[in-house]
C-alpha cells in the first residue's frame, strides 16, 4: 500500500466508522423500543404504593433489600425506605424513632409500659407524588417524571446541586457519596417495568406494603385503597402522593 | 463502614448524627447546603446593592454620590465574578454546571440563575462599565506603551473616536444601560430570595416576603459595602473623604435599613400571629440553633446598632473625623449583620427535621471544598479583584490627575 492509498483508505475508514458506531447506538436504540413495544408501554400504568400501618412489625427486611437491591450505601445516613417507630403517651407526649439506622429486628415499644398508649410503625419511602415538588426545581431536568408516574433520576446528568433535596417534605432524598448525585426510591423501576414487584414489597413478611397500578380498577392497590380509611402525608402541600397510607395516625408526618 | 462514603464526609456526618435533638429523618443528617451556600447570596446581595447605589447618580441624578460612582460599579464588578463560584464548587458534578445552559428549565428558580447572572454581567454591567471608561481607556492606550498600553487598547475593543458627539453617546448609552440595570439588578436579588421563598417543603424558607427581604437586605449591604471600601480607598490613599458624598450615603443607608427591618419584622410578626404548624419547632430553632447568629449578631449587632448610629449621626451635629469613625463602624457592622442573616436563613433551614420533630446541627469543616476556608478565599477575592479593577480602572477623571495609576 502506497502512501496515497493509505490515505485514501484513512479518510474512508474514520467517518465509516462513526456511522457505523451510530447504527449501532441507533439499532440499541430500537431494540429497547421493540422491547417496550412488544412487553411495555408506559403509558397503560400509573404506579402506587399503599401502606397497611397495622400490618408493620418494623421487622426492617424492607429496608435491607432496598439496600441491597439498590445498591444504597450501608452507612445509616442514606436510606430510600426506612420504618419509623411511633410511640404514644398517656399524657399525649408522641416518640418517634427511626429503627432502620440500626440493623435488624426493633421491638415495639415496652408493651407492659402502662404509660404507653398505642406504638405502632410507618414505613416511609419517596412519596412518587404526581405533582413532585422535586422535578418542579431541578435546574437541568435530571429528576423527571415518567409517563407511569414514576419519579427518577437520571446520575448521568444530575449536576448534584441538592436543590431537589432541599425541596422534598418527605426527607426522601440524599446525595449519593459515591455517584455525587441526588439518590431516592424508583419504586425498583428495573423491577416493575419487568412485571415484578420492588424489593421492598417483595420481601414483607406481613403484606402492609402493597404496590399497584392505580390505573387499573381491578389492581390490589385499588380495592385496597377502597376497603380502607386512606390518608396521605403532609396532604396541605398538595403534592398528591401515592403513596397511599391505612390507618395512618395523626401523629405522623 | 462502607468504601463509597469519604472518611472525612463521615466523620462530618457522625459528628453532627451527635448533636441532632429529637427526631429527624435519616436522610436529613447531611447538612445539604453548607457555608458556600451561605456565601453566595452574600456576594450577589453586594452586587445588586452597590449597582443600585451606582444608578442613583446616573438614573436619579443624585450628584452628592457621583464622587463613587466608578467605585460603586468597579464594585460591584468584583463582587459578580466572584458570586457564582460558591455556586459552582459546591455541585456535585461541578464539570456538568454547562448543563443548565443546555437544557434550559422554565419551572427551576436555580435554572433561572445562569441567565440572570449571564444577562446580568454581559448586558447590563460590563457594557455600562464600557461606556463609563470608553473616553478613558482611549486616553490611557495612548499614553502607556507596551502590554499596558495594548492592554487599554483592548479593553477600549478599539475604539477610537473621542469626538463630543461620541462622548455624547456614552453618556447616553450608559443611562440606558442603567435603567435597564435597575430592574436587573432587582430581578439578580429577588430571584436569589425565590429560590428560598419558593420552597414549600421548608417554613422557615416558604415565605412570599423573601424575595423583597433578600432584595433590602442586598441593597443595605451593598451601600454600606460601598461606603467600606470608600473610606477605606481613601485612607489608604491619603485623601481627603468627601463628606457630602458619605453624609448622601449614609442617609440612603439609614433608609435603606429602616425599610429592611421593617420587612424583617413583618416576617417574623406574621410567623407569630399566624402560628402554623411549624411554629413550634421554629422557635425552638431560633431559641436553641440561632440564638447567636440571629438574636445577637444579625438584629442587635448588625440591624439595631447601625440603625441607632446612622439615627444619631443624622441628628447630632458630630465633627467630621468622628462621623467618618461611626458611619466605618456601621458599614463593618452591617456587613456582619447580613452575612449572619444569610447563614441564618441557609444553614437556620436546615437546622430542623421537616417531620417538625428535631433539630440538627451543622458542623462547619476547617479545609476542604465545602469549608471555612474556601470561603474565607472566596469572601477576600472580590478586593483582590477590586483592588487590580481600581488599578486599572481610575475611579477618578483621568483630566483631574496628571498620573492616575
Amino acid at each position: 500500500m502506497n502512501k496515497r492509498e493509505f490515505l485514501t483508505d484513512a479518510v474512508l475508514f474514520f467517518p465509516a466508522a462513526g456511522l457505523l458506531e451510530a447504527l449501532a447506538l441507533e439499532a440499541q436504540g430500537k431494540e429497547l423500543s421493540a422491547d417496550t413495544a412488544t412487553g411495555y408501554d408506559p403509558t397503560l400504568h400509573w404506579y402506587g404504593m399503599g401502606i397497611d400501618v397495622d400490618k408493620c412489625i418494623g421487622c426492617n427486611r424492607c429496608v435491607e433489600a432496598c439496600k441491597a437491591e439498590n445498591d444504597v450505601p450501608d452507612e445509616p445516613y442514606y436510606f430510600r425506605t426506612w420504618i419509623e417507630r411511633y410511640t404514644v403517651r398517656r399524657d399525649g407526649k408522641t416518640t418517634v424513632e427511626c429503627i432502620s439506622t440500626k440493623p435488624g429486628p426493633a421491638k415495639q415499644a415496652e408493651p407492659e409500659d402502662p404509660s404507653v398508649v398505642r406504638t405502632f410503625f410507618v414505613p416511609k419511602l419517596c412519596n412518587q407524588c404526581a405533582h413532585p415538588p422535586c422535578v418542579q426545581v431541578c435546574p437541568v431536568g435530571a429528576t423527571f417524571q415518567t409517563k407511569d408516574g414514576v419519579v427518577l433520576v437520571n446520575e448521568k446528568t444530575c449536576i448534584g446541586c441538592r436543590y431537589c433535596i432541599q425541596a422534598c417534605p418527605y426527607g426522601a432524598r440524599y446525595l449519593n457519596p459515591r455517584t455525587r448525585t441526588a439518590d431516592k426510591c424508583t419504586f425498583c423501576y428495573h423491577r416493575v417495568t419487568k412485571g415484578l414487584q420492588p424489593a421492598c414489597v417483595e420481601v414483607c413478611p406481613t403484606e402492609a406494603r402493597i404496590f399497584g397500578d392505580l390505573n387499573k380498577l381491578s389492581d390490589r392497590l385499588v380495592r385496597f385503597q377502597r376497603a380502607n380509611d386512606i390518608s396521605v402525608l403532609k396532604p396541605d402541600l398538595n403534592t398528591d402522593p401515592k403513596v397511599r397510607y391505612a390507618q395512618l395516625d395523626g401523629e405522623v408526618r | 463502614m462502607n468504601a463509597a462514603v469519604p472518611t472525612a464526609l463521615y466523620e462530618q456526618l457522625a459528628s453532627q448524627l451527635s448533636q441532632v435533638i429529637g427526631f429527624i429523618y435519616p436522610n436529613e443528617v447531611e447538612t445539604q447546603w453548607a457555608i458556600l451556600i451561605v456565601v453566595y447570596p452574600y456576594l450577589t446581595g453586594i452586587v445588586a446593592g452597590a449597582f443600585i447605589l451606582a444608578s442613583l447618580v446616573k438614573v436619579f441624578n443624585v450628584v452628592e454620590v457621583q464622587p463613587i460612582y466608578r467605585l460603586a460599579l468597579l464594585t460591584a464588578l468584583a463582587f459578580m465574578l466572584v458570586a457564582p463560584l460558591p455556586l459552582q464548587l459546591h455541585l456535585g458534578h461541578p464539570e456538568r454546571a454547562y448543563e443548565i445552559y443546555m437544557t434550559p428549565q422554565p419551572t427551576s428558580a436555580m435554572a433561572m440563575f445562569g441567565f440572570v447572572y449571564l444577562w446580568y454581567l454581559m448586558g447590563v454591567l460590563l457594557i455600562e462599565v464600557w461606556f463609563e471608561y470608553r473616553q478613558q481607556l482611549i486616553l490611557m492606550a495612548n499614553r502607556c506603551r507596551g502590554i499596558l498600553g495594548h492592554l487599554y487598547r483592548a479593553l477600549s475593543l478599539y475604539s477610537k473616536d473621542v469626538s463630543p458627539e461620541a462622548i455624547a453617546f456614552d453618556h447616553k448609552a450608559s443611562k440606558i444601560v442603567t435603567i435597564i440595570g435597575i430592574p436587573s439588578a432587582f430581578l439578580l436579588h429577588g430571584y436569589v430570595g425565590f429560590i428560598f421563598g419558593s420552597v414549600k417543603a421548608n417554613p422557615w424558607w416558604g415565605s412570599v416576603l423573601m424575595p423583597i427581604v433578600f432584595l433590602m437586605s442586598a441593597i443595605v449591604s451593598g451601600i454600606a459595602m460601598v461606603m467600606f471600601v470608600y473610606i477605606v480607598l481613601c485612607l489608604v490613599r491619603n485623601e481627603k473623604l468627601d463628606m457630602r458624598c458619605l453624609d448622601k450615603v449614609g442617609l440612603f443607608l439609614l433608609v435603606a435599613i429602616i425599610v429592611d427591618f421593617a420587612l424583617e419584622g413583618l416576617d417574623y410578626i406574621h410567623r407569630l400571629y399566624q402560628s402554623e404548624e411549624s411554629i413550634k419547632i421554629l422557635g425552638q430553632l431560633v431559641s436553641a440553633k440561632l440564638f447567636t447568629s440571629l438574636l445577637i449578631l444579625q438584629v442587635l449587632l448588625g440591624m439595631l446598632l447601625p440603625l441607632v448610629i446612622l439615627v444619631l449621626v443624622r441628628s447630632k451635629r458630630f465633627n467630621e473625623e468622628f462621623r467618618k469613625l461611626l458611619y466605618f463602624t456601621s458599614a463593618l457592622l452591617i456587613q456582619l449583620g447580613i452575612f449572619s442573616m444569610r447563614w441564618n436563613v441557609v444553614i437556620g433551614g436546615q437546622l430542623y427535621s421537616k417531620s417538625f420533630r428535631g433539630l440538627m446541627g451543622y458542623k462547619m469543616e476547617l479545609t476542604g471544598i465545602e469549608s471555612l476556608l474556601t470561603a474565607a478565599v472566596l469572601l477576600i477575592a472580590p478586593f483582590v479583584i477590586l483592588t487590580v479593577l481600581i488599578r486599572l480602572l481610575p475611579t477618578r477623571h483621568i483630566e483631574e490627575h496628571a498620573a492616575p495609576i
